[in-house]
Parts: C-alpha cells; sequence; structure tokens
C-alpha cells in the first residue's frame, strides 16, 4: 500500500484574514509526479507554499512523511524557485548556487570542505551541467540555469521535490528538456509536486494533475481530469479539449457566430 | 615635502582619527554588501536619522546617548522588516516612513528643549577629529563582532541574502538571521555615527561595495574588495581631509564617489577593449553578436553542427565563419 508522503488535513490559509482557501485536505501519495494547475489567483502557490511550510496554515496540519512540517530533516524537501524570480545579477556562481543546498549542515567555514565540493561536482555531472560550474548564473542558457537550481535541490538526496513554474520563461525545448529530466527523477523515486500554467506540458508529461482553485476541483491522470466541465469549473471560462493523435491538446474556445 | 605629508600624523587627535576612519571604513565596507544586494541600499541613511532620534530621545530621558540610539535603531530596522515584509508596503516607503518619523521626533526635541549640553552636530555631520580612546574600542569592538558574525554566519547570510524564501525552505532560520543583521547594522550605525555623520553614513556604506560589484562577479571577492576598499578610502579620505582643510567625513565619502567613478570608467573601458563579435555556442545555439570574454558571456568556441550554413562545425568552419550572423 502506498503511503502518503503530503498530508494536508483540514487545511485554511489566507493573508490578513482575507481566505485563500479553507478547510482543504488533499493527500500526495509518495511516488507521485503531480502538477497543480489553476489560474491566476487560485491560490495554487499559496498552496505550494503551505506545503513547504513557509505560509503557516490558521487552521489544520499539514504532514510531510507522517510528520508535522517543520519536524523534518534538513534537506528532506528540495525547492526549485520560479526562474523570474532569480536575481540574476547577484554574484554567484554555478557552484556556489549548487553549495546553498549543503547549507542546511552544521559546518561554519565560509569556504566548502572537498567532500563538499565532490558532491557539488558529482551532481553537476548528473545534471550535465559541470562545464558551467565556475560561470556566472547569468551567463548559462535557460536550461542550465533550471538545472542549476535542480542541482541545489537534489544534493541533499529529498524525498519530495517542489518547483514553482518550472516551465515557465524557458523555450519549448528546455520545457520538454526539465520535464523529460524530472520524470528521470520521479522513477529514481523521488516524489515530484509542480506548479504550472502550461496544461498541454501537464497533459504530455505528467502523470497525475490537480485542477485548483480555493480548493481541489479534481484530480487524477490528466486524461480523467482534463475535460471541458473541469477546465471549466477551474478557469471560469470555456476550454476545448481535443484527441490529436493520441494526444490531448487544450484551447481556448472561441465563443461567438 | 616629507615633513608636510607626515605632519598630520604628529597630532594624537589625527592618530585616533584615522585609526577610527580605518576600521568604520572596513566596518561600512563589510556591511554594505548585504545591504546593496538586498536592494536596500537607503537603509542605512534611514537608519542613521532614526539612531539620531533615538540619541535625542535617550539624552531627553537622561538614558545614555549611544544607548538610546543602539535600540531605536534596532527597533526601527525590525519595523521597517515587518512592515515590508508582505510586500504590500515596499522596503523604501518603510525606510521613509518608520526612519524619518523617528528622525523627526528627535528634531522636534531638540527644537523644544534648546539646552542640551551635549553636542548633536558631531551625529550630524561627523567629528572625526575628536575620537576619543573610548570611541575607538567601541569601534573596535562593533567591528569585532561584526567580523566574527560574518564568519560564522557566512553561508546563511549568503543563502538568505541571495533568495530569502528559498532559505527558509532549506531549513536557514531567516527571521532570527534578518534580526541578527539589523542588530549588527544598528550597532555599526552607531559607532560610525560621530565618525562620517548621520547625513553621509548611507554614502560610506553603499559607495565601497557598489564599486566592488563594479569589479567583481564573485560574492566573497566582493566582501574582500569592499571591506579593504572601504578602510582605504577612510584613511585617504581622512588624510586628504587634514590638508585640504576640509569636513573630515565629506572628504571620505567624495573619496569614495571618484572610486566608484574611476571603477566605472575602467568596466566600461574594458568592456569596449575586449568586445568583439564571431561565431560562438551556448550549448547548441550557435549565434554572432558583439560581445566580452570576461566572464559575462561564457560560451564555447567548438560547438556543435550549423545546419543553417551547411558547415561540419569545429574550429576550422569557426575561422571561416568568423564575422558571419546566423539568424
Amino acid at each position: 500500500m502506498v503511503t502518503p508522503l503530503i498530508e494536508l488535513r483540514d487545511v485554511s490559509v489566507g493573508y490578513r484574514h482575507r481566505p485563500v482557501f479553507t478547510h482543504l485536505s488533499l493527500s500526495i501519495d509518495e511516488g507521485r509526479f503531480a502538477g497543480i494547475v489553476g489560474p491566476t489567483g487560485s491560490g495554487k502557490t499559496t498552496l505550494l507554499n503551505t506545503v513547504l511550510g513557509t505560509v503557516r496554515p490558521h487552521a489544520g496540519e499539514v504532514l510531510i512523511g507522517g510528520r508535522p512540517l517543520g519536524r523534518s530533516r534538513p534537506g528532506e524537501v528540495g525547492y526549485v524557485p520560479q526562474l523570474e524570480t532569480v536575481d540574476w545579477s547577484f554574484p554567484v556562481t554555478v557552484e556556489q548556487v549548487i553549495l546553498m543546498g549543503l547549507y542546511v549542515n552544521r559546518r561554519r567555514l565560509p569556504w566548502p570542505s572537498r567532500e563538499e565540493r565532490r558532491r557539488v561536482a558529482q551532481i553537476a555531472e548528473e545534471l550535465g551541467i559541470s562545464t558551467c560550474l565556475s560561470h556566472h548564473i547569468r551567463n548559462i542558457s535557460g536550461g542550465q540555469q533550471q538545472r542549476a537550481f535542480l542541482a541545489r535541490a537534489l544534493i541533499n538526496h529529498p524525498r519530495l521535490l517542489v518547483l514553482d513554474e518550472p516551465t515557465s520563461g524557458v523555450d519549448i525545448k528546455t520545457q520538454h528538456d526539465v520535464l523529460h529530466l524530472l520524470h528521470q527523477l520521479n522513477r529514481q523515486g523521488i516524489t515530484i509536486l509542480l506548479t504550472t500554467h502550461d496544461l498541454n506540458a501537464v497533459a504530455a508529461h505528467l502523470p497525475w494533475v490537480i485542477c485548483f482553485n480555493q480548493g481541489v476541483i479534481a484530480e487524477g491522470p490528466p486524461r480523467e481530469v482534463f475535460t471541458p466541465e473541469v477546465l471549466s469549473r477551474t478557469y471560469g471560462g470555456e476550454l476545448a479539449v481535443f484527441d490529436h493523435q493520441g494526444h490531448l491538446l487544450i484551447a481556448h474556445a472561441t465563443t461567438g457566430s | 615635502m616629507l615633513d608636510t605629508l607626515l605632519e598630520p600624523f604628529a597630532f594624537e587627535f589625527f592618530r585616533n582619527g584615522l585609526w577610527a576612519a580605518l576600521m568604520v571604513g572596513a566596518l561600512c565596507g563589510m556591511i554594505g554588501v548585504f545591504i546593496v544586494l538586498r536592494g536596500m541600499s537607503y537603509i542605512g541613511h534611514g537608519l542613521s536619522h532614526a539612531a539620531f532620534g533615538g540619541a535625542v530621545l535617550g539624552y531627553t530621558l537622561n538614558v545614555n546617548f549611544y544607548l538610546g540610539a543602539v535600540i531605536v535603531a534596532f527597533v526601527a530596522a525590525l519595523l521597517i522588516h515587518q512592515l515590508s515584509k508582505d510586500g504590500k508596503i515596499k522596503s523604501d516607503a518603510a525606510i521613509g516612513i518608520v526612519t524619518t518619523a523617528i528622525f523627526a521626533l528627535g528634531v522636534a526635541l531638540i527644537s523644544r528643549v534648546r539646552q542640551f549640553t551635549q553636542s548633536f552636530e558631531a551625529a550630524l555631520f561627523g567629528n572625526i577629529l575628536g575620537v576619543t580612546t573610548t570611541d575607538l574600542w567601541v569601534i573596535a569592538a562593533v567591528l569585532t563582532v561584526a567580523a566574527v558574525g560574518l564568519l560564522l554566519f557566512y553561508r546563511p547570510l549568503l543563502f538568505s541574502t541571495f533568495d530569502r524564501d528559498a532559505a527558509a525552505v532549506f531549513g536557514i532560520p531567516t527571521e532570527r538571521l534578518q534580526m541578527g543583521f539589523s542588530l549588527v547594522l544598528a550597532l555599526a550605525i552607531i559607532a560610525s555615527m560621530n565618525i562620517v555623520g548621520v547625513t553621509m553614513i548611507a554614502a560610506a556604506l553603499i559607495i565601497p561595495a557598489s564599486t566592488a560589484r563594479l569589479l567583481s562577479d564573485s560574492f566573497s571577492a566582493m566582501l574582500i574588495i569592499s571591506t579593504l576598499l572601504g578602510a582605504l578610502l577612510g584613511v585617504s579620505g581622512l588624510y586628504a581631509s587634514y590638508h585640504f582643510d576640509a569636513a573630515s567625513g565629506a572628504t571620505i565619502v567624495l573619496f569614495g564617489a571618484a572610486a566608484f567613478l574611476v571603477a566605472l570608467i575602467y568596466t566600461r573601458i574594458r568592456e569596449r577593449l575586449t568586445m568583439h563579435e564571431h561565431l560562438h555556442y551556448h550549448g547548441d545555439v550557435a549565434h554572432a553578436h558583439p560581445h566580452t570574454h570576461d566572464g559575462e558571456h561564457a560560451h564555447t568556441h567548438d560547438g556543435p553542427l550549423t545546419p543553417a550554413k551547411g558547415r561540419t562545425g569545429g574550429t576550422t568552419a569557426l575561422a571561416d565563419a568568423k564575422y558571419e550572423k546566423l539568424p
């Protein structure tokens, strides 16, 4: 029997007494590769932040691996921020960004130990960015930037990997590469939870989807969940679903005569 | 000639001032890196004004001048952080509201009482030549606290300065770290207040760090350059102020502005001299455009095929393809 890695029990979250979602119960099984989709302002980023522990619920309980949030081991949850929120002018190299993943350890000295450098080199090798370790983070391609932050998240061998909009701000090829890489990581046993605006990327790549708008509208495999009814309830507008040579395609439905 | 150059060193007040300028310059240079990179350049300006208000308040309440300034500056830093935390009120607005209000309180108290034995002019404009041995010990203590704190918390400070939200997810205690930094910043401002003056502290904090940023793309190098530059500017500015017979704080800041300008011109000239154009690769992407090779634009010359032109790739093809623009 698969046990849930993430459990939200009757959780209510809001900012300054303005509720974003209330009485939300949701569980995501260990080993799942799930994407949260929903319109802007639906609360999907707040849901992600609740799972990450950066937003505290007014009520309810959040459990990661059966333990209350905050009692998990350091590095158990890996996080990749939205690339658009990164300060690209900050003076750090790719190696220094990856090293930050190890700052949860107790080492006080500013410079990395030999073991830390070895771990950085190893994860960079695995993700195919070992040639750009000494480069400034601004001076590498979008795909390499995404991999650098993935390496930071993965260096502590997390059970859960959380990504905020990993498909935004990158070209289609990079998007495909990133999702393919996430598939590989998921096959290695890492549970993955991400948010995205790209319904077609979700339909093509993700095995599990959660339609969210101030609550869970529906969840399951994209083929079952991406119906015009569910999408209409999620987005509040008409969306058309096509099957093109076995691929699910979602588009805005045109209205009028 | 040599006698004229060495003349100021004969005076104890000048030697004390020199030590103070050296330590305050290094202290502000070190802390300024975090302030500049956090995009909170105005915090120094604001907190120094809050500290001034706190000093006047403390004096009025018969509390120690420095103690009042430290407490009020620290509380102001926390208030600014709390107000701007959720992003609704931006940090620059929070700094403006909190610190100007406290400064105004100080000014109101001065104008109401009008009979202060303590001179607040030194705090406002700096009086580096009135530095006592006690002042030197206070500055040395603050510099030591800041340097040791930086050494011990270098890693979490770097992470939370780069990306506070991600640092919190990774288990860095960002709130406590912010409080600790605010306290050290408040102490640094109080230690610097009588040296460079409330009106000049912001520049002492920002200029060395901004100059270092122009010269380096590495955080640790920026930290070292900014600290050394701050110390150098403090000493050279003070020395020049003696010969120019000008206000020491203002001269130090003017030297800083000149150093920033020189660094800016240097980086622009370097860019122009090293700027060139040829075919190069970023992974699978091949293109040609003006760029430099100083780490600002990493690329390879020995890339994959360039099917657009039917070339075979590699360095031989690159030699032929020089100055050729690809779509």
